[in-house]
């Protein structure tokens, strides 16, 4: 008889959560970031419904300050899948000017992100929203539940979490609550990768490495993506072979010095580094337990 | 993640691909407040090098913070991640761990040994193979590892390393650990036949016996914890038994294509297999496995796929696809265990939501028919069941479901209650059997007598007679109480002059002889509607003795409950709702009771309520309560 594989077995859970979500939830949507982990989950989107379309849109949260092969990406991608694609700006923070390089990374963190998050979830009354977020990135998030529930207000408290026995899981909310779920709350890094490579997935390029104008800021390389970096800054820049082992705003998403071209480079450099995967993100080192601060204020 | 393979440098590709073919193991650890659960994740996880230095820097820093060890790591804090954790310097919900060895993957859940978080234990248990009971060598079995001992074996763990730890704080004393042993030996002969225990000696916080075999306990001869962890046999039981799955969710793009999405529970499938959709029993054969890679030639358990059949049968979610020659039985009134998992105490006799696999239904939750104490394993009396205490107790659903045993399947026979008001998620329980067994064949076999229409509405049949003059307050009471009793989930029907005077007896008036076929039909009507398993409502003045006596007779013992609805005649003319009395004093209507005609007070009524000084619901609640004692509210 067949065995499955620890892949296998990843993948058949994630499936069963997403059909959950879609059979239970009146108004599902999937949290789109553009990195691996959402690559992956759209995959597994596409494949829990097959030969149906997955009952749900897709949203991100632009923070205006991605970088620019990732929005690119993220068009093409929910065109190619046939997904609508919703994409939701915090205009008061546009029109404010709230950015990384004149606020810093946590106000801009907060405004662009945690408080446009709540907005389009309110905008739209999504009850139900999927994020990437896997149990090994961090360890308030190796706390939470798969079906993570949210107050009204969106606020995650971890003291009060709902029991989650087996793969039994209580959808239920009332009127202005919601859940947030996770469907890769059990693979790791590793799976990450192993699975986009057994599947084929195609990733933002950003993930291998290439020659890319960098600048020393705050301790971390980050990347010259357009003309905003202020001037002073984006002047010292040289060019480096990098790549980036998560994605987001790229003032705040520090690069690593690399040579992996191909996913078994990449996969190789994971397994012989000595840091996290989250070292190079600027906003979570700001202080110990900031995620799960962030968190129960509506973080995703 | 830092793994010792020469691969990783020398042929990545062939690594992953011996990684990917690891086995998996689950475990928890489990145990009492402090004896060092989180100390010793921590310490398995940075033996096994799992600790990046990012993380092994604020690790060190933090310990220094809030640790317990002084200047020394505090291991407990790399999976005590939240902030109240941290500054309590206990555990209170689960972490979620993964690392790999050479040999196999990993999932570890270092669960709370509070007793107060107990249902998150429970939650990390739930889908564990093996549990690491921890055990402070100088405290010895406690209340609370006994607790766990139970409820991992509750949950169906059967393999459980007994970690004798601390041993650093008794010396590494033999006599010590042979101690705890014995007495966890005679405890645990109580709790399960094929329990497998593994007893080790240890020191979390020291690395003794975690990675390795260490030198201060040269008398122990078993396997260092990772040697166990790394050997110890996993299968997937589920393989060999018949094949179930529940639907999740119908797949139909389009006019073309109806498929069923789930994930097998159990057994494995191919094309052409004959399947059975319960509850309905209407059999299928499997026409293609459908995957987006691609249709399978065969399914096994832990998968999740799309089925199509050869025929149109009827199948929606929550039904379950189960194999034609060995089926799953269906039922809608269990016996099982339920470990409470609220505040609130359990509410005998109230509805709760019952998920069970992708099914949700209402059930009522009966009183326990004991609870059970985890420090003897004995059955001890209970009205209730309180946050954390575990009991037997039967459940009536409002419809049949599909089920296994849940030592047989967890999916098929695990399930969680959810309070309605709230959605918290209030119980976690276990389907032992099914008090009677409803699938489609045995319905088919039996005499569809009274007691079986009772019983399939999971009740049993009543008729509650209200006597009372005009504006006493017979219906609205009687409405009062049909609200309660469908709240209940209970099958209901009233009979008034409403709804029987204009059609039934629209050829009756009000003479005496009238009056008294009148309620002849009436109470024929009612014992119609209680040999169809109902309970009646009947609101008539019914003002004579004999004609309400007659009505008694007809009905089987025990269940003609007459209520009197005593208001005085002074009291129900002042109301005068529908300014009856007012006409009947003008002489506009005749033959009026408590008028021109007379009302004879019941002798021996069940009930007299008086609603002078009882609000209608305040009746209702009475007269619920009297039914609850009469046992009338149980199933049937
Ligand atoms: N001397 C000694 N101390 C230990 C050992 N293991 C744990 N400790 C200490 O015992 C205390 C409690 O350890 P934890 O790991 O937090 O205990 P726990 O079982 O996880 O506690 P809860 O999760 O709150 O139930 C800490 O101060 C640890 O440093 C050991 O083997 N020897
Ligand atoms: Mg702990």
């Amino acid at each position: 008889m067949k065995t499955l594989t620890h892949l296998d077995r990843l993948e058949a859970e994630s499936l069963h959560i997403i059909r959950e979500v879609a059979a239970e939830c009146e108004n599902p949507v999937m949290l789109y970031s553009v990195g691996k982990d959402s690559a992956v989950m759209l995959h597994l989107a596409m494949k829990a419904f097959y030969p149906s379309r997955p009952p749900f849109p897709l949203m991100h949260v632009d923070t205006t300050w991605k970088f620019r092969e990732m929005i690119e990406f993220r068009d093409r991608k929910a065109k190619e899948l046939g997904f609508d694609l919703l994409v939701h700006v915090n205009e008061e923070g546009v029109r404010d000017g709230v950015g990384p390089f004149s606020h810093g990374s946590a106000v801009h963190t907060d405004v662009m992100k945690t408080q446009g998050l709540k907005q389009a979830l309110n905008k739209y009354k999504f009850d139900a929203a999927f994020g990437g977020a896997r149990r090994d990135e961090e360890k308030s998030r190796a706390k939470e539940r798969i079906f993570s529930f949210r107050s009204a207000e969106h606020r995650w408290d971890p003291k009060r979490q709902r029991p989650e026995p087996w793969n039994v899981y209580n959808t239920r909310i009332n009127q202005g609550e919601s859940v947030r779920v996770f469907p890769l709350s059990n693979w790791t890094e590793l799976d990450i990768w192993q699975y986009i490579r057994r599947e084929n997935i195609e990733i933002v390029p950003l993930y291998f490495a290439a020659p890319r104008p960098v600048v020393n800021w705050n301790g971390v390389d980050i990347m010259v993506d357009d003309d905003r970096m202020p001037e002073e800054l984006a002047k010292t820049a040289v060019t480096k072979s990098v790549r980036f082992r998560t994605l987001g705003c790229y003032p705040l998403t520090g690069a690593v010095e690399s040579t992996a071209a191909t996913l078994e480079d990449i996969i190789q450099e994971m397994l012989l580094t000595t840091t996290s995967e989250r070292q190079g993100r600027v906003i979570d080192a700001d202080q110990s337990g900031s995620m799960e601060k962030k968190k129960q204020e509506g973080y995703f | 993640m830092r793994l010792n393979d020469d691969l990783i440098e020398s042929d990545i590709a062939a690594y992953l691909e011996k990684h990917e073919h690891k086995s998996l193991l689950r475990f928890i650890t489990c145990g009492s407040v402090d004896d060092g659960k989180s100390t010793l994740i921590g310490r398995l996880l940075y033996d096994a090098k799992m600790i990046f230095e990012d993380q092994l820097a604020s690790l060190e820093s933090d310990s220094k913070k809030v640790g317990t060890q002084g200047e020394n790591i505090d291991f407990a804090l790399l999976v005590d991640g939240l902030t109240a954790e941290r500054e309590q310097g206990i555990t209170i919900d689960v972490a979620y761990r993964f690392f790999a060895t050479d040999k196999r993957k990993f999932i570890v859940a270092d669960t709370p040994g509070h007793e107060q978080y107990t249902r998150n234990m429970a939650t990390g248990a739930s889908t564990a193979d093996v549990a690491i009971l921890m055990v402070d060598a100088r405290k010895g079995i406690l209340t609370q590892t006994r607790r766990h001992s139970f409820i991992t074996t509750l949950l169906g763990i059967r393999k459980v390393v007994l970690a004798i730890n601390k041993m650093d704080l008794v010396g590494y004393s033999q006599q010590a650990y042979d101690d705890i042993v014995d007495d966890f030996y005679a405890f645990a002969d109580e709790l399960a036949t094929d329990l497998e225990i593994q007893p080790i000696p240890m020191s979390a916080l020291e690395g003794v016996n975690i990675t390795s075999k260490s030198n201060e306990t040269d008398w122990y001869d078993g396997p260092s914890l990772m040697d166990y962890l790394e050997t110890v046999p996993v299968g997937d039981r589920r393989l060999n038994t018949p094949f179930r799955m529940p639907v999740q969710w119908v797949n139909r793009p389009n006019l073309d294509f109806r498929g069923f999405s789930g994930q097998i529970a159990a057994g494995s499938l191919q094309p052409g297999d004959r399947v059975k959709s319960m509850p309905s029993g209407k059999q299928s054969t499997v026409q293609r496995i459908v995957t987006a890679t691609g249709d399978l030639d065969q399914a096994v358990a832990g998968q999740s796929v799309t089925i199509t059949l050869d025929d149109e049968i009827d199948c929606s979610r929550g039904d379950v696809l189960v194999s034609a020659d060995d089926p799953s039985e269906v039922s809608d009134q269990f016996q099982a265990r339920i470990l409470w998992m609220s505040e609130t105490p359990l509410l005998p006799g109230r509805r709760y939501l019952l998920k069970m696999g992708a099914k949700t239904v209402t059930a009522t939750v009966n009183a326990p028919k004991y609870g059970i104490d985890v420090n003897t394993l004995n059955d001890v009396p209970a009205k209730t069941l309180e946050l954390n205490q575990i009991g037997v107790t039967t459940l009536s659903l409002d419809q049949p479901v599909p089920y296994d045993p849940y030592d047989v399947n967890r999916e098929m026979g695990g399930f969680i209650l959810i309070d309605r008001m709230t959605n918290d998620t209030v119980g976690l329980g276990l389907v032992d059997f099914a008090l009677r067994r409803a699938s489609n064949i045995h319905w088919q076999a039996m005499d569809i007598d009274r007691s079986a229409l009772a019983e399939q509405k999971g009740q049993k049949p009543a008729v509650l007679w209200f006597t009372g003059l005009s504006g006493s307050g017979k219906s609205t009471i009687a409405n009062a109480l049909q609200k309660l009793l469908f709240a209940q989930g209970k099958h209901t029907f009233t009979l008034d002059g409403d709804n029987v005077r204009h059609g039934l007896n629209r050829d009756l008036g009000f003479t005496d002889a009238d009056r008294v076929e009148n309620i002849r039909r009436v109470a024929n009507v009612a014992r119609l509607m209680s040999d169809a398993g109902l309970i009646t409502l009947v609101s008539f003045i019914s003002p004579f003795r004999s004609e309400r006596q007659m009505a008694r007779n007809l009905m089987a013992d025990g269940e003609f409950i007459e209520v009197y609805v005593d208001t005085p005649l002074s009291v129900a003319e002042d109301r005068d709702v529908k300014g009856l009395y007012k006409k009947a004093r003008a002489g506009e209507i005749k033959n009026f009771t408590g008028i021109d005609s007379p009302y004879e007070p019941p002798q021996a009524a069940e009930l007299r309520i008086d609603t002078v000084n009882n609000s209608p619901e305040e009746a209702a609640e009475v007269i619920l309560d009297f039914m609850r004692e009469k046992g009338l509210l149980n199933g049937g």
